[in-house]
């Protein structure tokens, strides 16, 4: 294990209710830095709303969630976190770049941010496009853009690559893998359990409970599977009072 | 910095939609041609035209700026912008100077129209009815962007227009004299902030002498943009459930 003394995310008995429910139930556990952790679980599960207590905008009813060593939702993280919601959140009646740099002045990241970011996810081609023609996949790497903006030390991405095809899916991973060789510390979503085997760490949630937290090896060893949906099964069999 | 970066992101927004910006420039000063020739009086039109040179900027910008929010806040704009450096007053100055500079652009293309074409006699000074449109305008931004937070689609949100708008024109002083109306609707008359509006309108235009009540009005007018500020900066939460 390559972590560092102090993890990027820290998280200890995080309860978040919504409504009448209580979908997170006193989560607790640690995100290394410099790596890639995958957060799996089917939809609904509760993993966008854990990322949303990481980045500082839900409304939690206890515990504590620490980033980069400050108490989560603090001023000094937003420069030091690049966010990307579920639905791509950009301006559809904005051409990409105008996107780019409203968001790059809003975080005083360098004027030559937006071109950058648009050749990492390979956007070049339609820069002056407006928002609300792009196709889905393309809106959600424009909006995956926005959040490489300012050079973030922490990349929250929630499913990011829904409706990618495998092609693009395969040059996003691999940004994320150069990315993480830097240091950036990534925490990515997906219920899509073949982009587990690319993160270094997991953590399966299940109904707001975590159901493992272990590496993609660690995971399979432990329960004697060779592929990570299987492993997901086990773990759930597991768990089911006989 | 934050601040015009928003409001010429807003703007840029504007331009790309051509039809909107046709849409806001154009009808105000169509409907004052129509409401000249309805009239046909220019003595009679001359006491209607302030009026609808206060009423255009607000209804405009509160639809407007009612919608663009409701969009920011449901398109997920919002809450990437809450988890960013940008403050609350970044944004809603922001929304306050793009809109702001339109409705000057409205009111100067109206404004116009009426002195030459309709032949309106302003016996006022041409900043102070600007000063005052601007005010309903950034009025008309605030409350906006209050409101946008009671809405959950774009369907309720236009709703709240005739909600916010009716009452205050009605109890206005434009149909009735405020001080002809029954005790408790004078009362709620002197809490709306479009009946300071309304009358400063009138001033500015067809009165040559700014006095007190002129700079009564203005300053009940900017204390309600503010609170409305603080209104609006109330409903934009960094965390949300």
């Amino acid at each position: 294990m390559m972590s560092s003394a102090e993890p990027a995310i820290a998280v200890t008995g995080l309860r978040v209710v919504r409504g009448a429910r209580e979908v997170l139930h006193g989560l607790s556990f640690e995100v290394p830095k410099g790596q890639i952790t995958g957060l799996l679980g089917p939809s609904g599960c509760g993993k966008t709303t854990l990322i949303r207590s990481i980045v500082g905008v839900q409304v939690v009813a206890g515990g504590e969630v620490t980033v980069l060593g400050r108490p989560a939702g603090s001023a000094e993280l937003r420069r030091l976190i690049g966010y990307s919601t579920q639905n791509p959140a950009i301006y559809r009646d904005l051409s990409v770049v105008e996107n780019l740099r409203y968001f790059a002045a809003v975080l005083g990241a360098p004027k030559t941010d937006p071109a950058r970011v648009l050749q990492e996810v390979g956007l070049e081609g339609h820069a002056d496009q407006l928002g609300g023609t792009l196709s889905g996949g393309q809106l959600s790497r424009a909006s995956l853009a926005v959040s490489l903006l300012g050079s973030p030390r922490l990349l929250v991405l929630d499913e990011p690559t829904v409706g990618l095809d495998p092609v693009l899916r395969k040059e996003l991973w691999e940004l994320f893998g150069g990315l993480a060789e830097r240091g950036v510390t990534i925490l990515i979503s997906s219920h899509v359990m073949d982009e587990a085997a690319r993160c270094q760490r997991l953590i399966m949630l299940r109904e707001g409970d975590i159901l493992a937290d272990d590496s993609p090896e660690g995971l399979r060893a432990r329960t004697g599977t060779a592929d990570l949906e299987q492993a997901f099964l086990r773990l759930i069999e597991e768990r089911q009072p006989a | 910095m934050i601040t015009l970066a928003t409001a010429r992101r807003i703007l840029a927004q504007l331009r790309n939609d051509h039809r909107t910006v046709a849409l806001m420039v154009l009808v105000p000063s169509l409907i004052m041609i129509l409401l000249y020739y309805v009239i046909d009086n220019g003595l009679v039109f001359a006491q209607w035209a302030p009026a609808l040179l206060s009423i255009f900027p607000f209804l405009v910008m509160f639809l407007v700026t009612s919608i663009a929010t409701l969009r920011e806040r449901t398109s997920g704009t919002l809450e990437r912008l809450m988890a960013s450096p940008l403050r609350q007053l970044d944004l809603l100055l922001g929304y306050g100077l793009a809109f702001g500079a339109a409705a000057v652009l409205q009111v100067a293309l109206a404004l116009t129209v009426s002195l030459t074409w309709l032949g309106l006699d302003l016996r006022g000074d041409l900043w102070a009815l600007v000063l005052v449109a601007l005010l309903n305008s950034l009025l008309g931004t605030a409350l906006g962007l209050f409101c946008s937070a009671f809405a959950r689609s774009e369907f309720q949100a236009v709703q709240f227009m005739p909600l916010v708008m009716i009452p205050q024109l009605l109890l206005g002083g434009i149909i009735v004299p405020r001080d002809q109306m029954a005790t408790v609707l004078e009362w709620i008359s002197n809490v709306l902030p479009m009946s300071y509006a309304l009358e400063a309108m009138k001033l500015a235009v067809m009165s040559g002498d700014l006095g007190s009540d002129f700079w009564r009005d203005i300053a009940v007018v900017a204390g309600s943009v503010l609170l409305a500020l603080v209104l609006g900066a109330a409903t934009l939460k960094r965390r949300t459930p």
